[in-house]
């Protein structure tokens, strides 16, 4: 057994981190969410050029073929700095395709994302707002050799952004007749755009699809437990980038407990105050242990992965959201402003409950897969 | 990271399966104190009784993983326990290992391996329990031996104990309040010891009050150096800790939790399928699950030579307000049954729910209250100003 990182992923870690330090402090990420896209392209590119983007995609396909662990340690510093990037968006649509695409259509498709020109991402939800295989009534109809989409899908991440989505759709009768299908950015019918959302630094949108028309190369060759296994994925990714996000609220809520004088004395010396501290360093510390398994059982195949990840995510998406409010109210009146920091790391905690499913969802998909 | 088992480590597991196929399910349904004492003695045999402790004291010699294995199987089998002295095994041993002579090795050792008798542990005070390091208890040298004066109090099995690791006082002109401290190695029959049990609110009498009266302790009895005590306790409440932080009996109340729910109907339906007690289960075994992760990442951390300080106060914290949920759990799935005590056909499991929910006390404020915990956490980890 052996649940440490390795020395290349230290180092990997360390590399990341000066990189954001140089080029994304929370001044500069203020900065980059005011712009239309919500990210900046050039240190996305820079990135890309740096191997992280491609860092789990096939080697084949301009990729690093290095698993989810390795690629936990650059999340777990995006989610420190808050950095604004569709970086989860184009994995997982990397990933859809790598897992479901013939040969050919990972030649079409993934070289683009690894290299940073296509931004990707997963559209799943519809009006619903249900993770099931149920929620999914975007139908594909036959048409002389083609598949015709006409529907909206909602709370796509990334969405004004991407220029390849990797849609979900009803293929049957059956109720778990689900598949993925690409599509393209400005083929006839697609309209995408972002909806005003409270954490800037992760845009969110819908995406219109009005008779488009799929070619059957542009259908994946996959079924509801696949897309289930990338909504899995999708969880996963987001609680590790969140152990870093409270990491970081955790250190700047302590560092302010330190400063403040009231009553003659640090505020960080009364237990009121330095006790939910402790708390939140206990939630981070188990949730950080549930979805480092959870990211092994992913990478190793282990027929634990499903539940590993629906533990991870029900723990983290109850204890962060309200670490933030604490977080918040440990700063008296300026945490409320919108100059101070700490509010990102409140507004990144909504943010992230819903994602990949909310601890009901994820309590009902343990029950599901027999776990309780 | 890596979550497989190497061939040797698997070797291992199905060394340990095979163990309890052979000696736990046959004898199940018959599980008394005779069958208890084979039981005992099979796992003597084995060396699973101090199974971490190195060979030369008596020990396993086990490495960190065959004991992970050892345990995750035994909890998963509800076995009985390895070995019956619990506080010899889980801080006294591992404190006279690292800090006894020789002598001391020998002399108590194996008998904290065969289980002969009891260990107690006189550290609170009526006047020092979460500031434990003001402790008065007073000890004067005389010749070669030291005269004990003072009283200790919520000492667990004091009555049944023989032999009793003791704090005292050796040195009051201290300008620390922790320097001053020595640990002495007790015989409970000494002249001078009165040992006055206390009842509980669960109705029995485990802990009581020990009063110390010109108690003479013979200077070789004396564990680590004089004044050094604080240093042997700390290392033993760290054991305290990690050991009450024990994942694995928490797994086996949890397994024994859902059969309960699972058995229990309430208003026609299994208690397990009312969605906010399957919701409550499902967050405790969360929390648990986590417990174990946590304790396998530190463990990592331990082995690759990261000193292990403050980290065991998570999962006490954990286990603190498990204990307290699984009880109340209990009492819920049970609904008007559950406060009823052994006794009567219409108590469930012969009240030892009822029982169990009261029995939350020894862990929580045992070994350092919640908000100690949380204390430490923020003052030794995130480095926040002591109050
Ligand atoms: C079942 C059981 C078995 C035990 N067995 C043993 C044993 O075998 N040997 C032994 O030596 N001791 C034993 N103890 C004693 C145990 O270690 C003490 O009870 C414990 O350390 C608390 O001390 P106290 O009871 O004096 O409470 P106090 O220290 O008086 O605490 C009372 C309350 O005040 C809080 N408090 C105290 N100081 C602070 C602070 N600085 N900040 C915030 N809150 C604070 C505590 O959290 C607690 O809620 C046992 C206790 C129990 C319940």
């Amino acid at each position: 057994m052996n649940f440490g990182f390795t020395e290349e992923q230290e180092l990997l870690r360390a590399e990341v981190r000066k990189f954001l330090d140089q080029n994304a402090s929370l001044e500069e990420v203020r900065k980059i969410v005011e712009s239309d896209e919500g990210f900046d392209r050039h240190l996305w590119n820079r990135m890309a050029e740096l191997g992280w983007i491609g860092l789990t995609m096939p080697e084949a396909q301009g990729g690093m073929g290095l698993g989810f662990e390795t690629f936990l340690v650059v999340l777990e510093e995006t989610g420190r700095s808050l950095f604004p990037s569709p970086l989860i968006s184009t994995l997982l649509a990397a990933r859809a395709i790598e897992r479901f695409g013939s040969e050919a259509q990972q030649a079409r498709w993934l070289p683009g994302l690894a290299n940073g020109e296509t931004i990707g991402t997963l559209a799943v939800l519809e009006e619903s707002d249900d993770w099931s295989s149920s929620g999914v009534r975007l139908e594909g109809k036959r048409d002389g050799g083609e598949t015709i989409l006409s529907g909206a899908k909602h709370f796509v991440p990334d969405a004004g952004n991407a220029g390849l989505f990797v849609v979900a759709y009803r293929s049957g009768a059956d109720p778990e007749a689900v598949s993925l299908a690409v599509v393209e950015e400005g083929a006839d019918g697609v309209a995408a755009g972002h909806l005003p959302a409270m954490d800037l630094t992760k845009r969110l949108g819908k995406l219109d699809l009005d008779d488009v028309r799929v070619a059957d190369d542009a259908l994946l060759a996959a079924d509801w437990a696949g897309v289930q296994s990338l909504i899995d994925l999708g969880a996963a990714l987001v609680t590790a980038e969140t152990v870093g996000a409270a990491e970081r609220a955790l250190e700047i809520t302590t560092e302010f407990a330190k400063q403040r004088i009231q009553f003659d004395s640090p505020i960080g010396r009364y237990q009121g105050v330095k006790h939910p501290l402790a708390e939140m360093f206990v939630d981070i510390e188990s949730y950080k242990s549930l979805v480092y398994y959870a990211i092994w059982a992913i990478d190793a195949g282990d027929d634990v992965a499903p539940l590993a990840v629906s533990r991870a995510k029900a723990y983290v998406s109850e204890t962060f959201p309200m670490a933030g409010i604490s977080g918040v109210q440990l700063h008296g009146g300026v945490g409320f402003t919108w100059e101070y920091d700490i509010q990102l790391f409140l507004k990144r905690g909504k943010w992230m409950r819903p994602m990949f499913g909310d601890a009901d969802y994820h309590y009902d998909r343990i029950a599901d897969l027999g776990g309780l | 990271m890596d979550f497989n088992l190497t061939p040797e480590e698997a070797a291992f597991r199905d060394e340990v399966r095979a163990f309890l196929d052979e000696n736990l399910d046959a004898a199940e349904s018959e599980r008394d104190m005779n069958w208890f004492g084979g039981w005992l003695k099979k796992v003597r045999e084995k060396r699973w009784v101090g199974f971490s402790w190195p060979k030369e004291v008596g020990g396993g010699g086990g490495t960190v993983m065959q004991q992970v294995i050892l345990k995750e199987e035994m909890a998963k089998r509800k076995a009985p326990p390895l070995g019956s002295c619990y506080m010899g095994l889980a801080w006294v041993g591992p404190s006279i290992i690292q800090y006894g002579n020789e002598e001391q090795k020998q002399k108590y050792i194996p008998d904290i391996l065969d289980g002969t008798y009891q260990w107690c542990t006189g550290y609170s005070e009526p006047d020092s329990g979460s500031d434990l390091a003001s402790l008065k208890c007073r000890c004067e040298r005389d010749g070669d031996e030291y005269v004990v004066n003072g009283q200790k109090i919520w000492t667990s099995i004091a009555m049944i104990s023989k032999m009793m690791i003791l704090l005292v006082r050796t040195q009051t002109d201290v300008d620390v309040k922790h320097d001053g401290i020595t640990c002495l190695l007790v015989e409970m029959d000494s002249p001078g010891i009165e040992v006055r049990p206390i009842k509980n609110m669960s109705g029995g009498a485990m802990f009581a009050e020990v009063f110390l009266t010109d108690v003479r302790v013979p200077v070789e009895n004396r564990l680590g150096a004089e004044g050094g005590g604080w240093k042997v306790t700390v290392s033993a409440l760290a054991n305290e800790r990690s050991s009450i932080a024990e994942v694995y009996g928490l797994t086996r109340k949890m397994e024994e939790l859902k059969d309960l729910a699972r058995d229990t109907e309430r208003a026609g339906q299994r208690a397990i399928d009312i969605p906010s007690i399957r919701r409550r289960l499902q967050r405790a075994e969360i929390r648990i699950e986590s417990m174990r992760l946590n304790g396998q990442r530190f463990l990592t951390k331990q082995l690759k030579g990261e000193p292990l300080g403050s980290e065991t106060s998570i999962n006490k914290l954990h286990r603190a307000s498990l204990e307290v949920e699984m009880g109340e759990l209990a009492m819920e799935i049970t609904g008007s049954a559950s406060t009823l005590m052994q006794g009567c056909d219409e108590a469930p499991e012969d009240g030892r729910w009822a029982k169990f929910a009261l029995g939350w006390p020894e862990v929580v404020i045992g070994g350092g209250t919640p908000n100690i915990q949380k204390n430490i956490i923020s003052e030794r980890i995130l480095g926040l100003p002591k109050d």
